[in-house]
Order: structure tokens, then C-alpha cells, then sequence
């Protein structure tokens, strides 16, 4: 570690740590609310939770639709182009590496700020399971209203749906302790700027925006 | 940057607005209303509810003559009201009669239909049932209008006795008591009402033989019922008698007859203003509750009944259980009485042993206003509880709905050999609650509706259905969604064909999920522990 500069960039702009936040909230108020629903437990009583559910997912499907709109226009989405390049280097690093003080293989920067695994991994969450959710949720909310359809099936995938993004939050939260300190990533969602050991591999263009210290 | 941070802030508050502008213009709709729909239309349809006649009775002097028969009050009644016995007599309230969709088989305590309490009427022969019947004396002779449309209760019978007694009698001191007792014969038949509760009453709140034992949504409390017990009944609420649901075509009176609905459809008075009032939906409409709220989705599926009447037999105890295998014993050799909570009889050496309760919590089925029954001509199967009657029914039925009921179990006589209920005779000189003796009593009683015994009885398991639709609640009182939506002890639990939110789940889906969530947690917790220990590879 000695020897390393640290340094300072700005990854998250403020669109998106907002947007992270409300994201964050809504899923996990969903969560709350819904697994309730499905009867797990007795928190502010069915009928509350069955409306907070409704209202939160409708939001949440509004306002996503804004998002799926800013990734669009202001090309985003191209930090979610799944690849495979050091993708198993990522790997080993978090299976072996991480244990024996190694760097970390892929630096973030504005550029790419997911490496490969979240490449992957946000991809799946943002373009499979929080749609499948979202879908099956809106199903679920009209289903009186489709006609001759089966509640059963849209149950089935909402729910299985909601039990994989418990699993993807608790480890989405255990790896922001990742970092070079156990703050710094969530550090850098909350204020956008993220401590990252200054490697060659980040250009010069990519650091401008490096706070002057 | 000062200006930017606050072009910043408003730039979100706006997008967030139209977010919530959006959304609140979708599910929520542009106004909600203080009052349900189905307040509202209700109000309606009994706006300006008074009744008003042309006629006053105490005015005709056709009855004031001296009355000394019950027949004779029945011609004063149709010398103007020509065609009520002629119609009367053509419905099920005087024939006990009602065809079956089993061909050659009749419903009706006149016809093969039987139940789990006094069995069978025996095609009225069984004398000890006909007091319920509206003639002066069963089936002879005419119709006693007053038994529906007489405002006060008065014992004719008795009365008219009396005189036949006196008849002949010159005492002037005999001669008076005569006179007053025409007077009170007279100020009964110029009394007359539309029929109200209490003349239903009569009947359908004591069938089966007193108080509260056959439907246990229908008892003497609903003589007089406050808003607690019957919000369209009470007498502090809407003050219904039964003919404002149960209307009435030439006497034909609306209501479900054994296996055939009350009615065909579901209409309000919106889509048909001459439809019949007999369902909720008649004034309620299939959309009752407050605008876009989740009630409303689940009309299509649960019956009003289902939520709004949460338990039945609320003031007086109802009839849950009837044993006729320990009918006939004698203490002393004389016939007894025991008594127990309540201070309903638990025991009847005539009947057999009972059970009561009050507050009871309905059994749900799918229901599309149509029963199944068995009579004394169809075959059972007497290793099962026999359904005696039983509603018709399923998820895929566009007409059913999930229903609240009163199930009377018992056991009862069946011929062991034809595989039949029986219909034991008993009242009478010959009947069981007289001679005690059961095979006789079946023998007889079978003979009256010509249908073979073989002479060897036993009793059989049976359950007997009553579709729960009075003693509605006051809207507070009606079921929170819990008492279905959960796990444990739904009341819904024995309802399938449907998923429903809180109750079901999938095990597989459940068993993933626990695998995901329980995986993830020892999963980071072991990586985290390796962290911790090998303090992250890093030397100090």
C-alpha cells in the first residue's frame, strides 16, 4: 500500500446518487411491504402494507421510466455493456486476492464505474429483475381488470423475483465495504467523490475533474 | 452557484411532481368521494319508502258481521280481493311444493326433499308440521290471509272454539263475553298490514321446530333488531320488513326454492329498474365501495355476505347439532327435558340430543345461488357424511362467489338396506314422539310418500346448508383483510381454485428464497471473516 497516492474522483454525478437513494428506499420499503403481504410477518397490518406496496411500486415504475430515459439520452447505459475482459481476474480477485492484500485489477473511473462482475451483475438486476418486478408487479396490482388471468403464475414470479433482490441487496451491501476503506464506496454514493488508489491505467482526461486538493 | 444549486433543486422537484401527478391521475382518479357508490344508490332506492293505501279496513262493513269460522273471514277478504287465494294456493308457501331438476322427484316438505332436523313433512301428513301452514286448517279449505297480512297476532283457533262452545247459549252474561269475543274477532281482520317481520317471523324464524334452530341468520332477534344486528332490518336503521328484498309477483315471493336461485341474475336496479331486490347487488351495485378501493376488485369472487355478516346467531343461540340416535330415552318411563347453556334444551327424549351456539363463525363455499340436495328417493353412501344439502358451485363459475353458510350436522335414520334417508312419521297417535319406536315411525312415515322401507335402519352422518345472508353489520363490523389474507387459520382456508395474497405461497418459491437469502448471508459473513482474519493480506 505505502507508496500509493490516493486520489479523488468524481464518479457519481448528482442525477445519480439520487436517484441510487430513492431507488434504494423504494426497493427496500418494497421489500418490507411485500414480504408482509406474503404473510412472513405482522409489521403495520395487511391492508397497510398491501396499499404502501401499491403506491411505492407505482412510483417506482414512474419514475424509472425517467430514469430508463436519462440512461438513454445521456448514453449511461453504455457503463452496463456486459463484458468479459478481466471479468475472471475480478473474480479471483474477490475469491483470493482481497485476502492477500492485492489491488484491485479494474480501477473505477467516470468512464467505467462498474467493474466487469457489476457490469454483469447491474445488468442483470437492471435489465431482468427490477423489469420482471416491476412487470409482474403491474400485472399483480390490475390483474381484476385482465380479465380470465391467473393470479398464481404472476404470484410465482413476483415473489421468487423479490427473494433474488434480498439476496443481490445483501450482498450489493456487504461489498460496499470493499473498498480501500469499509466507507469509502458508500462514501462515494453519498457525495459522489470516491478515494481510489491513483493508478497509471486512468488517463489524464479522466482524472480532470480530480479535486484539487 | 448559488442560482444553479436551486435551478438543481427545482429541476428535481419538478420531475418528481409529474411522477406523482401521473401516478395520481391513474389508480387514484381525479376525485373520491365521501360516500360508496353503493351507499348512495341504496339510499336511492329507498327514497320516499312510505307506503300509502286507499283502503281502510276498520271502514268496510263486510267486516264487521260475526265471524264464527276462519273460512268465512277468507270469502269477506276475497269479496274485493278476488284472485288472492286462487294465486296463493299456486305457490310453494301453500303447496310445500317446488319441482326438482331430478326428474319425477318434487322439493318441498310436501315433496321428497328431507333435512337433518324434523326430517320430513311427511306430504303433510305429518299434522304436528301444519301449523306453519297458512289455512285455517292445513291443507282443507282456504287460505288464512291474516296469517301474513294480520298486524297483530291473534289465536283464531282458540276463539273461534270458544264461540262454537257458547253457541246456542242464552245467558245474557255468556251472551256478552260472545259479543266481545266478535268484537276482537273483528278488530283482528280489520287490522291488516302488509306483511311486516314479525309475520315471516312466525314461520322462518322458529323452522325446525322453535327459536333460532334451523338458519341461524334468522331468529326472534330479528323481530326488533338495532343496527348492531341488522343494519337493513333494525328499527333504529333502515326498518326493512323481508318483502322490501323479497319482492313479490302474484304472491310469488323472491327467495331461493331448495336447489333453484333466488335470482337468475345480477342486476342492479340501475341496469333494470323492475329487476327483483332479492340480491345485494339489486341496490348496491356490483361496485359498492368507495372508488378505487381494493372491495371493489372483489366482488366478482366473494359474495357481500362473505365480509359483511362476520358471524351469524349474534343475539339468540342457533341450532348446530341434532342426534337423533339418542331420541327415546325414558326416565321413569316418561319422556324428558334437559337443558343446558343458554337455556336451550341440550336433550329431548321426542328429538334427540343438541347442540347450540351463538356467535358463530360462518363455513365458506363457492356458491352460485343454486344447492344440490338429496331426497328420500336418491341413493347415499353411508361410510361418508351426507350432504343433504349443499351449494353448488366453483372458481371457474362466472356466477359463484365465495359464500358464507350455517352447516347443521346430525345423524339421522336411513334404511340400511336401499341405501336411503327415511322419513320417520312423528307426530300423531302413531308417530315416534308418541310410541317411541322408530322402525314403526319409518314404516309410516315412508308409506306417506310411497316410498319402500326395508325394515332395518341405522343413523348416518349428515350436513345440512344454510346460505348466511341477514344480520348484516354496520360496515365497521364487517372483516379486516387479515381474517382471510394469512397464513394460519384463514377463513378461507378450505376455499381453493384461487391464489390469494397472505394465505398461499409456493414451497419451491419460498424454499429458493430462503436458500438465496440464507446463502448470501453466510456467504458474505464467511468472506467477510476471512477479510477480517487475514486482515485483508495487508502487512502493517
Amino acid at each position: 500500500m505505502a507508496g500509493k497516492t490516493m486520489t479523488n474522483v468524481y464518479l457519481y454525478t448528482r442525477f445519480e446518487r439520487l436517484w441510487h437513494w430513492c431507488q434504494a428506499l423504494m426497493i427496500i420499503f418494497l421489500m418490507i411491504t411485500g414480504f408482509e403481504v406474503h404473510g412472513l410477518y405482522t409489521l403495520m397490518g395487511f391492508d397497510t402494507a398491501v396499499d404502501l406496496h401499491n403506491f411505492i411500486g407505482l412510483f417506482w415504475l414512474g419514475s424509472f421510466a425517467f430514469f430508463a430515459f436519462w440512461l438513454i439520452i445521456t448514453g449511461e447505459w453504455k457503463q452496463y455493456i456486459p463484458t468479459t475482459r478481466k471479468l475472471f481476474d475480478v473474480a479471483r480477485y474477490y475469491a483470493w486476492g482481497i485476502f492477500h492484500g492485492q489491488d484491485h485489477p479494474v480501477q473505477k473511473t467516470p468512464g467505467a464505474k462498474h467493474n466487469p462482475l457489476q457490469r454483469l451483475a447491474y445488468l442483470g438486476i437492471s435489465a431482468m429483475l427490477l423489469p420482471v418486478q416491476m412487470v409482474t408487479g403491474l400485472l399483480y396490482y390490475l390483474y381484476n381488470s385482465l380479465g380470465d388471468v391467473s393470479l398464481a403464475p404472476i404470484a410465482f414470479i413476483h415473489t421468487l423475483a423479490a427473494f433474488l433482490l434480498v439476496n443481490f441487496l445483501i450482498i450489493h451491501l456487504y461489498m460496499t465495504t470493499t473498498g480501500h476503506s469499509l466507507f469509502s464506496h458508500i462514501k462515494g454514493m453519498i457525495t459522489g467523490w470516491e478515494e481510489i488508489h491513483d493508478t497509471s491505467k486512468i488517463q489524464e482526461w479522466e482524472t480532470k475533474a480530480t479535486r484539487k486538493t | 452557484m448559488e442560482f444553479r444549486r436551486c435551478k438543481w433543486f427545482f429541476g428535481h422537484a419538478a420531475a418528481g411532481m409529474m411522477v406523482l401527478c401521473l401516478l395520481a391521475a391513474g389508480p387514484a382518479g381525479a376525485a373520491t368521494d365521501d360516500e360508496a357508490l353503493g351507499i348512495k344508490l341504496a339510499k336511492q332506492a329507498v327514497r320516499g319508502d312510505k307506503h300509502w293505501t286507499t283502503v281502510d279496513h276498520s271502514k268496510i262493513e263486510l267486516l264487521n258481521q260475526k265471524f264464527t269460522s276462519g273460512d268465512q273471514i277468507t270469502q269477506a277478504c276475497l269479496s274485493c280481493h278476488t284472485d288472492a287465494s286462487m294465486q296463493f294456493k299456486e305457490t310453494i308457501h301453500w303447496t310445500w311444493k317446488v319441482p326438482s331438476e331430478k326428474p319425477g322427484i318434487i322439493n318441498g316438505k310436501a315433496g321428497h326433499a328431507v333435512n337433518n332436523f324434523c326430517i320430513s313433512g311427511n306430504a303433510m301428513e305429518d299434522k304436528g308440521c301444519l301449523s306453519c301452514h297458512a289455512g285455517w286448517n292445513g291443507v282443507e279449505g282456504e287460505v288464512n290471509c291474516l296469517s301474513c297480512h294480520g298486524a297483530k297476532k291473534f289465536s283464531f283457533k282458540e276463539i273461534f272454539a270458544d264461540l262454537a262452545a257458547f253457541e246456542g247459549d242464552d245467558d245474557p252474561d255468556i251472551q256478552e263475553i260472545v259479543n266481545d269475543l266478535h268484537k276482537g274477532i273483528q278488530q283482528a281482520v280489520q287490522n291488516i298490514t302488509l306483511p311486516q317481520r314479525s309475520n315471516c317471523g312466525e314461520c322462518h324464524f322458529k323452522g325446525g321446530g322453535g327459536d333460532g334452530v334451523k338458519h341461524g341468520d334468522l331468529d326472534t332477534s330479528l323481530a326488533k333488531p338495532n343496527r348492531m344486528l341488522d343494519v337493513h332490518m333494525a328499527e333504529d336503521g333502515a326498518d326493512f320488513a323481508c318483502t322490501r328484498c323479497h319482492t313479490t309477483v302474484k304472491h310469488h315471493i323472491a327467495g331461493r326454492l331448495y336447489t333453484r336461485p333466488a335470482a337468475a341474475e345480477r342486476k342492479s336496479l340501475i341496469e333494470d329498474d323492475m329487476a327483483t331486490k332479492i340480491t345485494c347487488e339489486s341496490c348496491h351495485s356490483a361496485t359498492p365501495h368507495k372508488a378505487h378501493t381494493k372491495m371493489n376488485d372483489h366482488t366478482d369472487k366473494v359474495a357481500c355476505q362473505s365480509c359483511h355478516i362476520p358471524e351469524f346467531a349474534r343475539v339468540n343461540p342457533t341450532k348446530m347439532w341434532w342426534d337423533w340416535t339418542k331420541a327415546g330415552k325414558l326416565k321413569d318411563g316418561k319422556p324428558f327435558v334437559e337443558k343446558g347453556e343458554f337455556g336451550k334444551p341440550t336433550y329431548k327424549s321426542i328429538k334427540g340430543e343438541f347442540k347450540w351456539a351463538k356467535n358463530v363463525v360462518p363455513k365458506y363455499y363457492w356458491y352460485n345461488g343454486s344447492f344440490d340436495n338429496i331426497g328420500i328417493k336418491d341413493e347415499i353412501d353411508p361410510q361418508k357424511i351426507v350432504e343433504v344439502s349443499h351449494p353448488l358451485g366453483s372458481p371457474d363459475d362466472v356466477n359463484a362467489r365465495i359464500h358464507p353458510f350455517k352447516i347443521h350436522t346430525g345423524k339421522q335414520p336411513y334404511d340400511k338396506v336401499n341405501k336411503q334417508l327415511v322419513a320417520p312419521l312423528l307426530s300423531g297417535p302413531k308417530g315416534f314422539w308418541t310410541t317411541f319406536d322408530m322402525d314403526e315411525a319409518i314404516t309410516l312415515g315412508n308409506q306417506t310418500l310411497n316410498v319402500p322401507y326395508s325394515g332395518e335402519f341405522d343413523y348416518v352422518d349428515t350436513t345440512y346448508a344454510f346460505p348466511i345472508t341477514h344480520m348484516v353489520a354496520p360496515a365497521e363490523k364487517s372483516l379486516d383483510c387479515i381474517q382471510c389474507h394469512t397464513r394460519d387459520n384463514s377463513r378461507l382456508a378450505g376455499i381453493t381454485g384461487i391464489y390469494m395474497p397472505g394465505r398461499d405461497k409456493f414451497a419451491i418459491v419460498d424454499t429458493i428464497g430462503l436458500i438465496a437469502v440464507l446463502g448470501a448471508l453466510a456467504g458474505v459473513t464467511l468472506h467477510g471473516l476471512g477479510r477480517f482474519f487475514t486482515r485483508n493480506g495487508r502487512e502493517e
